[in-house]
């Protein structure tokens, strides 16, 4: 099927096989290797995008499911005004290791904080981040790098 | 005993809390992994897995496979004829590809290169295969069993790195046996007061390193270059090149960031299957794991374990007996090590009279089984520590003080022949269990337990460096350690920034290349800081010596270019540095190991008895490291290998049933969450600059994830509920309660 997209604010057209998922689209067709593929199922948080500004698995949509939406990677995300208040806290507190979970990791936490949804509260925090996993970090330095965001 | 040694003159890049040198491109999501390259007319790369546990091979048929469109070869064990196809780093017991015969279920029985990944897929759905079960032993106790099952036959083949001396020859079903034997057993348990014993249990866990294995192999005539997701890029080269009948100078392994290791990418794991398809295929290809692939790939050893001990009335510690059968799964991987790193660690840091060590490395009809962060110390310091807690309740001593009177200080022997304990446990726990309000009141249903264990690191020590300063006065740091998230990169760039007093901008640090970075023997073992460290340190100190000579004195950093123009009459050449660093032994196993690693931590927990659920309260560890070259990065090890901490204790658990995995996936293998971080945890820094790397410094990052199951097990304990088996899941800590008699936890004291 061809359809188009808005992909970090540029229209593209794309070609796919209807059971082609986001991600593989994403990162095969449009080089956009930022999104993470690890789990295939939905738990990891790795392939987060953004769809109309909404944290999604891309592992887990279909491509077509993005037609005529707008897709949000780690690309996109790095180069709006927003990111460099994330992206300071995360390198200030260590969050990031291996850097695998990394872009999904800010991803969401850009989504929530756009959309106002992490109230201050360290117990919100984690329930809203429970769906990004890191095995590296023991998750304390992006807590408290989320803290700190939440704070300003 | 060391205060002196951390009195060191430093010129501010060590010690300092820099920001590592990768965050922004992680964070910006250009940080490249394997899985994120290709190369030109490269294919896609698919295994065809056993879904038997142990069968024949009957009949194998690829001819529908090879005409699934966009399919370009499929590889079978008839493949390999020409060629030894046995690989192994302890023993080459291993097939690229199984020949007549499957040993797990998982275990490739062929694989298929395509244009696409959707075209290898459908090819590896059209090979039919047929296999014929054979007996099965699926734990260690069917493969220990009179009349199991032998899964391997003809003599047993050292690999290239066993690097345990003189390998004695298969038994039965057991490929290596670590013994230990001090003192008279027997006639100090005939004597003792007190002797506490039990059976255990540790489960098999996965390492869960979020990128998958992953390995792209390109040939080009009679050489042949990976790229590839692995942490021993040294290693890794010499099993291809022994493979494939190549010079070493022929294969060449280029390692860009890893997408975390823990131990799952240690040794050879997807490579040569990798590279004997891409020589089929005459392509490059690229096999990217599943993570139902790469938990079948790898993951950590299961154990049973027989141990008691005994002590006095006073609370002295007497002997310990400890009998322990790891589960390697159907071919050793690094099995081997880590029973003997095990075997090492099951008696503990303790003053005895008498120790007993039997610990054999088992095969069974299961996933190979190999190293995974603090292996061996994690398997067996949570028994021999639980026991330790028993006998101070039985005593009537607090658990700290039984530690107290019974821990090893510095320079006393830990096991005949090898290296002197080197940190002060007795430190190290009192500040843990002050972390975590030790001696004060507890809550009711609370418990609190400490943990103390050794750890054998360092591998075999030989790495080398070179730093390249260049004509514009910029440093370049070759150095084979791999970056998997640990920081390694950051801390190479700090001790070279230290040594030539630049800051970290000016100072380089790409990833391994076995054809560019010098020799380094392994990234894991906790020795990167402290071995390759230490080759960077003299590397760096061999350039500064140039410089000297070049100046005719201290040399100034703002004129590093003018003395390189001074040396090559030009703005053009360079300086190098290089270190080396060897054993200064034989670097043997025995004559080991480069140094102890510290396992040190406490904990405090609540327990829900209705549901047999635990709440991790607080935790703190003590990352004894010597010096720390980056504190913050120590913390954070410490804070990553507490979670793994926490998972493989409370509730990570591969499940085989009749040999088969039945939880491979991330919905029924659950792993630490956000909603699994203690409510408090600490990391304490102990810098006593006792160390063997550079400044003092050792290694870090693996102790606490052998130290935290152990203090959750004991508080538990503390709680009311002693356990002999993890991990500490609430329905076995209910089943535990209703056992004892529906205890209500512990009252306050």
């Amino acid at each position: 099927v061809r359809f188009e997209l808005t992909v970090n604010g540029e229209r593209a057209t794309l070609e796919a096989e209807p059971q082609e998922l986001l991600l593989d689209v994403l990162r095969d067709g449009l080089g956009l290797t930022g999104a993470k593929r690890s789990c295939d199922v939905q738990v990891c948080g790795a392939c987060t995008v953004l769809l109309d500004g909404e944290p999604v698995s891309a592992c887990c949509t279909l491509a077509y499911e993005a037609r005529g939406r707008d897709v949000t990677t780690i690309e996109g995300l790095a180069e709006r005004p927003q990111f460099a208040a994330v992206e300071e806290a995360f390198v200030r507190h260590a969050g990031v290791q291996c850097g695998y979970c990394t872009p999904g990791m800010v991803l969401t936490i850009a989504s929530l904080l756009e959309s106002g949804e992490l109230g201050g509260g360290e117990a919100e925090i984690r329930r809203a981040l429970a769906g990004n996993i890191c095995r590296c970090t023991g998750y304390r330095a992006i807590l408290e790098a989320v803290q700190e965001l939440t704070a300003a | 005993m060391t205060a002196e040694a951390t009195v060191v003159e430093r010129a501010g890049a060590v010690g300092q809390a820099l920001p590592r040198v990768d965050a922004v491109e992680k964070l910006r999501g250009r940080a490249q992994f394997v899985g994120d390259l290709s190369v030109p007319g490269m294919l896609h790369g698919k295994v065809l897995r056993s879904g038997v546990a142990h069968g024949r091979i009957v009949a194998l048929d690829t001819s529908a496979a090879e005409s699934v469109p966009g399919v370009v070869s499929v590889l079978t064990g008839a493949d390999l004829a020409d060629m030894d196809p046995y690989y192994g780093h302890a023993i080459r017991d291993r097939p690229v590809v199984a020949i007549d015969r499957v040993r797990f279920a998982g275990e490739p029985i062929a694989a298929a290169a395509a244009v696409s990944e959707a075209a290898a897929e459908a090819a590896v759905r059209a090979i039919r295969v047929e296999l014929e079960e054979l007996p099965l032993a699926g734990t260690v106790e069917e493969a220990l069993a009179p009349g199991a099952p032998e899964l391997h036959q003809g003599p047993q083949r050292a690999g290239l790195f066993h690097g345990l001396g003189e390998l004695p020859p298969r038994d039965g079903n057991v490929c290596y046996r670590y013994g230990l034997d001090r003192g008279e057993v027997e006639a100090v348990f005939a004597h003792a007061d007190v002797v506490v014993e039990g059976e255990y249990r540790f489960p098999a866990v996965y390492q869960y390193a979020m990128e998958t294995h992953s390995v792209i192999a390109e040939w080009r005539g009679d050489e042949v270059t990976l790229w590839a997701s692995c942490q021993h890029p040294f290693l890794v080269r010499a099993e291809i090149a022994a493979l494939f009948a190549l010079p070493l100078s022929n294969v060449r392994i280029v390692v860009p960031y890893l997408g975390g290791g823990f131990g799952s990418k240690s040794y050879t794991k997807m490579e040569p299957i990798t590279v004997a398809l891409a020589r089929k295929a005459r392509r490059p290809v690229r096999v990217v794991n599943a993570v139902s692939d790469s938990m079948l790939t790898t993951r950590r050893h299961g154990l049973v374990a027989r141990m008691r001990t005994a002590a006095t009335r006073e609370g002295r510690l007497l002997g310990r007996d400890v009998e322990c059968w790891f589960d390697t799964g159907a071919y050793a991987d690094n099995g081997p090590r880590v029973v003997a790193t095990g075997g090492d660690a099951a008696p503990g840091p303790y003053r005895w009279e008498a120790v007993r060590v039997r610990a054999d490395c088992v095969y069974t009809n299961t996933s190979p089984a190999g190293s995974y962060r603090a292996f061996g110390a994690a398997h067996l310091q949570w028994i021999g520590e639980s026991q330790v807690d028993e006998i101070a309740r039985r005593c009537g001593l607090d658990a700290v003080e039984v530690r107290r009177r019974n821990l090893l200080v510095p320079g006393e022997e830990v096991r005949p022949g090898g290296k002197p304990l080197d940190a002060d446990l007795i430190g190290d726990v009192e500040k843990v269990a002050e972390a975590v309000g030790w001696g004060k009141p507890k809550e009711p249903r609370t418990g609190r337990g400490v943990s103390v264990g050794l750890l054998a690191a360092g591998a075999h020590p030989v790495s080398t460096a070179t730093v390249r300063l260049e004509a514009d006065g910029n440093v370049v740091v070759l150095v084979g350690t791999t970056e998997k998230g640990q920081g390694a990169r950051t801390v190479m760039a700090q001790i070279a920034a230290e040594v030539l007093g630049l800051p970290l901008e000016r100072i380089r640090v790409p990833g391994a290349d076995t054809r560019f970075t010098p020799y380094d023997r392994s990234t894991g073992a906790s020795r990167s800081t402290t071995l390759a460290g230490l080759a960077v340190q003299r590397a760096a100190q061999d350039l500064r010596d140039q410089l000297a000579e070049i100046a005719g004195g201290d040399p100034d950093p703002a004129e590093y270019p003018e003395l390189v123009v001074k040396r090559f009459g030009f703005a053009g050449g360079e300086l190098i540095g290089t270190g080396e660093v060897h054993p200064e032994g034989t670097g043997s196993y025995a004559e080991g190991p480069v140094f102890w690693e510290v396992c040190v931590a406490a904990a405090e927990i609540r327990l829900d008895p209705e549901t047999g659920a635990i709440e991790v309260l607080r935790t703190a560890t003590c990352a004894d490291v010597g010096t720390a070259i980056n504190p913050q990065l120590v913390e954070r090890q410490d804070e990553g290998a507490t979670l793994q901490g926490i998972g493989n204790g409370l509730f990570e658990e591969l499940v085989f049933a009749d040999g088969v995995l039945t939880n491979d996936t991330l919905l029924d293998y659950r792993v630490p969450t956000f909603e699994d971080v203690p409510g408090s945890m600490r990391c304490v820094i102990v810098e006593n600059g006792d160390g063997p790397g550079p400044w003092g410094a050792k290694g870090c990052g693996e102790g606490a994830l052998a130290a935290v199951p152990a203090a959750l097990t004991n508080a538990l304990a503390d709680a009311g509920v002693p356990m002999r088996e993890l991990p500490l899941s609430p329905e076995r800590v209910w089943r535990r309660i209703q056992e004892l008699d529906a205890p209500r936890g512990q009252e306050d004291e």
